[in-house]
């Protein structure tokens, strides 16, 4: 377990390192300097301007100390935001993507998984088709164009809940359904297959068969075996929020990390860009190495070390 | 007590064949045929196929039948309700928003048939090498995949259109980089399973070269797994176009795709709701169409999962 975790970690070090060349060299590529502006910046000030940044180094000499600055955890000053280095933006708006992050997996985990489990349970019926009709639809519809329905409908027209802005638990909800719809949607389907798989299998018959009440046959037989596909989406799941979360924290004014990095690309402020894509990168690449450890924690056929013994 | 008079014909053997026993009484069936028919039984399926033409057609001519040109901007009439001259009505340049939303149609359409095509091409040539060398160039190849997706598709993407100039190419080029990972990942499957079987075996003892093993039996095998998987890429496709126009990465002004209509609509949702609806509307129905095209197409082609 600790060497394949050490194999693990070392794997996302050479990812992580791959993508901060690509992003460093892809943002030199930029067209246009940090300091191109309609007004034109006197020479002699680009130049003091480049030797405060570094930028007049040779492209090899940055490309060290940038990559040496990210070992130290620092991502270099915003180009475009006054004063700001792009750590502050991050260690500013990253607690609000961080909470409705958690809030929309926690959304999509929990109705998908009881979505899924009542499809299967009423296969074939109407339970099954509702279930199912409402999961295509909700991997149909764009989560963009759903947050701008729900804000049309449930904030604007009726007042049900505030427009935009992140300050309390009410502002939350619309802005989380939005982005928890789409991997929702993919949950119930993935559930609802592989409860149906289960519900099939000799073990339940043979629970079944022993007379144990059905209550007792799906839930600790059933789901417990059924919900590991799902765990294996968790990873593809933290990749959906966190995308998702750029357009949902535009639509609704949220002052996250997702928000400022479509407000970089607007901006091209290229050093904003490049940190929070790698802090991003960070983020995702470590949660999936975590899923996939729980995932081997909680699969009984894989017995890490000797036999767990009946729980 | 009258018996019915027995005669000595009745006792002769009828007329029999040895052949007769392997007769097949039922027409002879082939998988695509198959295939079909369980695909025929699925009505929304069918449906789907039905909605995706009419799509195709309306994007051909949409923007034809209304008289309106789709760029053409008109102030005076800006922000207009649907009416008898524009029948969706108009933005807030007044372009006709028939005539845009069935020649942003074209450039969806077109960008998620060419993003899902690319992917085809590039996938399979990469899986299907990958898959039938294997050893050590099969763990290479695919380790440069893994590296590839391990960074989220979207944000790849993003840093690309950010670089790149505006238009439709970069956009569908941006969108295959990483694109492709998903058709190589299952076409290697499929191969690595293939090549194993019997009838790849008697082939290769009977001398097929590995290119016809390839082409005429590892490919057509795959197909099914393909498929299914081409027409699950197509709205993935054109879900990105319009997420990317929307962050204003898309198509460049004054052409048209439905994710700049919608990312314009929503700057005046609160006025204009129409604006909005129709854009989203057909994204929502393409996406759909595809989505249920594509279940019922795994459903028919992979009668072992059928449920």
């Amino acid at each position: 377990m600790f060497k394949y975790i050490l194999k693990r970690v070392g794997f996302i070090f050479i990812s992580l390192f791959f993508i901060v060349t690509i992003t460093f060299f892809l943002m030199q590529a930029a067209p246009g300097g940090p300091f191109t502006s309609e007004r034109k910046v006197p020479p002699k000030i680009e130049e003091q301007l480049n030797e405060a940044y570094g930028l007049d180094e040779p492209l090899i000499i940055q490309y060290k100390d940038y990559l040496v600055n990210i070992v130290k955890w620092d991502f270099g000053p915003s180009f475009k935001q006054k004063g700001q280095s792009v750590n502050d933006i991050i260690n500013r708006s990253f607690k609000y993507s961080l909470i409705l992050g958690f809030e929309a997996i926690f959304l999509a985990l929990s109705v998908g998984v009881f979505l899924g489990v009542l499809a299967a349970l009423y296969h074939n019926k109407f339970g099954d088709y509702a279930a199912m009709i409402f999961a295509v639809l909700g991997i149909s519809v764009p989560s963009f164009i759903l947050a701008a329905v729900l804000q049309y409908t449930f904030a604007f027209k009726l007042g049900l809940f505030p427009i935009a802005k992140f300050d309390s638990f009410m502002h939350s909800i619309l802005p989380a359904v939005a982005l928890a719809t789409t991997p929702l949607a993919f949950i119930a389907r993935l559930m609802r297959a592989s409860m149906l798989e289960v519900l099939n299998s000799d073990y339940i018959k043979t629970a079944k068969a022993k007379g144990l009440s059905s209550r007792v046959t799906i839930y600790r037989h059933g789901i417990r075996n059924a919900i590991l596909p799902v765990v294996s989406y968790l990873g593809p799941l933290v990749t959906a929020i966190l995308t998702g979360s750029f357009i949902i924290e535009k639509i609704f004014a949220i002052p996250g990390l997702g928000n400022e990095f479509v407000e970089s690309i607007t901006n091209r402020d290229y050093t904003v860009i490049m940190g929070t894509t790698v802090f991003f990168s960070i983020l995702l690449l470590f949660s999936i190495l975590i899923v996939d450890i729980i995932y081997g924690l909680i699969d009984p056929r894989i017995k890490i070390t000797g036999s767990k013994g009946d729980q | 007590m009258s018996h019915s008079q027995i005669k000595e014909t009745d006792f002769e053997p009828i007329h029999y064949e040895q052949s007769d026993a392997e007769r097949i009484a039922g027409e002879s069936t082939s998988f695509w045929k198959d295939a079909w028919r369980r695909f025929k039984q699925n009505k929304l399926a069918i449906i789907g196929i039905i909605v995706i033409l009419l799509l195709t057609i309306m994007s051909l001519t949409g923007t034809m039948i209304s008289g309106q040109n789709y760029s053409d901007n008109d102030l005076l009439n800006a922000n207009q309700s649907p009416s008898l001259e524009h029948w969706f009505g108009t933005d807030h340049l007044g372009r006709d928003l028939f005539a845009r939303t069935w020649y942003g149609a074209r450039i969806s359409l077109f960008i998620g048939l060419m993003a899902a095509f690319l992917d085809l091409i590039i996938g399979v040539i990469w899986g299907t090498i990958a898959g039938y060398l294997g050893g050590r160039v099969d763990e290479y190849m695919m380790r440069i995949a893994d590296i590839l997706s391990g960074v989220p598709y979207l944000l790849v993407v993003i840093l690309l259109m950010v670089i790149m100039p505006a238009g439709l190419w970069t956009l569908i080029i941006a969108m295959t980089i990483t694109g492709w990972i998903g058709m190589a990942r299952i076409v290697r499957g499929e191969v690595l399973k293939l090549k194993a079987e019997e009838f790849v075996m008697a082939s290769r003892s009977l001398g097929a070269s590995t290119t016809r093993i390839i082409s005429k039996h590892l490919i057509p095998n795959a197909l099914g797994a393909i498929l299914v998987t081409l027409t699950l890429t197509i709205p993935t496709a054109i879900f990105t176009e319009a997420f990317l126009s929307f962050l204003g990465l898309g198509v460049p002004a004054p052409k048209a795709s439905w994710g700049t209509m919608t990312s314009d609509a929503l700057s005046s949702l609160r006025y204009y709701p129409y604006q909005l609806f129709f854009p989203a509307f057909f994204i929502c129905l393409t996406m759909l169409a595809f989505n249920v095209v594509g279940d019922g197409m795994r459903d028919a082609l992979d009668p072992k999962d059928r449920r």
